[in-house]
């Protein structure tokens, strides 16, 4: 109890970063992560970091760029308009198979939409975002703690994999402060024989024309990486499965509300529970229909118009109806909304 | 659990009250969350934070429907009288605030906030007032002796210096409600 700090998911992530030894933090500011940013610039000179606000979110990603292919941690965050400016730069990272962390603290969209927590970068996050055949692993917290704890273990699956690992948060995530205790660094350690100046090689490259099938060649050799994490990085929480006759199916600030509506549910003698999947890419898609095999029905909640809905529809796969409810813009649906669709059923 | 309400003018402390509130019931054990209003409403208008503290684990964080209002202006009042839980608790700052609540379900208790405030040697301290009223409607919630810990923990240093005025203004506010 003692240790415990009440933070805001935003310094959360910022603190964790460092703990997992990131020492380059490249930025611009954008409501709701500022905090990150600003934590960043106070903390990283007190470790002996480097603290960058650019001057446009396209620069910080390639700085993140020139500092991973160094071999250093390194990490951008931003929201969601800002995140759509970086995309570029994933691009390439991922192309040059470059490790890094990049954070989402999204908002209500499209454009540059308002400031309030929104789920409608799912698409964004987990179908690219930039141009090309990759992937982006991409993690989706629902509490301080998670963000803490998911942000230190995104670097280790960066450096492991060679890949972008992003997080996925919301504008209520990043705001709320909890109860955190700050994880301690996992003390895994990674080759980085490819990185310019450690190894033997002088140069990463995310240009490859020649020879004819270069990077058809290079194309295989990310999606043996791509299968493998599929394979092994899989994440997700069951709560309440086991004699649920129907499957509440959300992530981040979305799966609490409906955490709530299953208590809610419980208490009126209605069977609810729920799949919230942690890795949205790779997503649970054997778990989940696992999870649902039996049941009557699943009910998608998002704060969009749904996203997540179709890799719930893909994992089903036709097997027990699927029925959506959510709210764009920067809403969050009521548990007493959720509560009311579920009767329904009844 | 009590889901509670902070409410105010951006300016009158109402974000800190609870995050000081949450730091005091986090330090007794209890499970916390603290989300800050956010949108429009923090230039001008109202300014609000939710906190919620449970002995178990929260689910939601977001209160839709508070079992406590702590409102500090008379559009707080406008805006959250009508959404408290029957039977929950509305602390309403009588010092601004010129009407009456109407809700005839819900416990209110009226307390000068700003004058406590004032004849405490502060124009500032209002958001303690409430705090010092919250404690002895709910003793539940934290002891005041956490709440003092929590002044330390939850504001930042160059600000110490201002804690001995909070706490008089907590205390004489705690007392003024029998």
């Amino acid at each position: 109890m003692k240790n415990k700090i009440l933070m805001k998911g935003n310094e959360a992530a910022a603190e964790a970063a460092v703990i997992a030894g990131c020492r380059y933090y490249f930025g611009y500011p954008i409501t709701p992560q500022n905090e990150i940013p600003e934590y960043m610039s106070k903390r990283l000179p007190e470790v002996g970091g480097t603290f960058i606000q650019a001057e446009s979110e396209t620069a910080a990603i390639n700085m993140v760029f020139g500092a991973s292919a160094a071999g250093a941690r390194s990490m951008t965050s931003s929201s969601s308009p800002g995140i759509s400016l970086k995309q570029e730069g994933i691009s390439y990272l991922a192309a040059a198979q470059l490790p890094c962390v990049v954070i989402n603290v999204s908002r209500g969209g499209p454009g540059l939409g308002n400031i309030a927590g929104s789920q409608g970068d799912y698409f964004q996050a987990t179908r690219g975002g930039g141009h090309g055949d990759y992937r982006t692993i991409v993690l989706a917290p629902a509490n301080c703690q998670e963000i803490a704890d998911l942000t230190l273990e995104a670097f280790d699956l960066a450096d492991e994999y060679r890949m972008v690992v992003m997080i996925l948060a919301d504008g209520f995530l990043g705001q709320m402060s909890e109860p955190v205790v700050l994880p301690k660094p996992s003390g895994k350690t990674f080759s980085k024989e490819w990185a310019v100046g450690i190894g033997n090689k002088n140069k990463v490259a995310s240009l490859i024309l020649s020879p004819e099938d270069g990077l058809t060649k290079h194309n295989y050799v990310l999606k043996d990486i791509y299968d493998r994490v599929e394979e092994s990085v899989i994440k997700y929480e069951e709560y309440m499965i086991e004699d649920a006759d129907y499957i509440l199916c959300a992530y981040g600030s979305s799966a609490r509300i409906c955490k709530q509506a299953i208590q809610e549910l419980r208490a009126q003698g209605i069977k609810v529970g729920s799949f919230r999947p942690i890795t949205l890419w790779p997503f649970p898609y054997k778990e989940l229909k696992k999870a649902t095999e039996g049941k009557k029905r699943v009910l998608t909640v998002e704060m969009s118009f749904g996203q997540m809905l179709e890799d719930v529809k893909l994992s089903v796969n036709g097997t027990i109806p699927v029925d959506f409810y959510g709210i764009p813009g920067g809403m969050i649906p009521t548990p007493e909304e959720i509560v009311e669709r579920i009767k329904s059923y009844e | 659990m009590e889901k509670i309400i902070f409410a105010g003018f951006g300016g009158q402390g109402v974000i800190s009250a609870g995050k000081l509130l949450a730091i005091a019931s986090m330090r007794e054990g209890k499970e916390v969350s603290h989300i800050p209003s956010y949108g429009a409403e923090m230039r001008g208008g109202t300014a609000n934070c939710a906190v919620v503290v449970s002995d178990d684990e929260i689910a939601s964080a977001i209160v839709h429907k508070p079992t406590i209002c702590i409102v500090l202006n008379e559009p707080s009042l406008d805006k959250f009288e009508s959404l408290i839980e029957s039977g929950g608790i509305l602390i309403y700052n009588s010092s601004i605030i010129n009407r009456k609540p109407q809700r005839e379900d819900i416990k209110i208790y009226s307390i000068p906030c700003n004058d406590i405030s004032e004849h405490n040697g502060s124009i500032r301290a209002a958001n303690m007032a409430a705090l010092g009223a919250l404690l002895k409607v709910k003793p539940e919630l934290a002891t005041m002796e956490s709440m003092k810990m929590a002044l330390v923990e939850g504001i930042s240093e160059r600000n110490h210096k201002f804690n001995p005025t909070n706490i008089k203004v907590m205390e004489e506010a705690y007392s003024y409600l029998k």
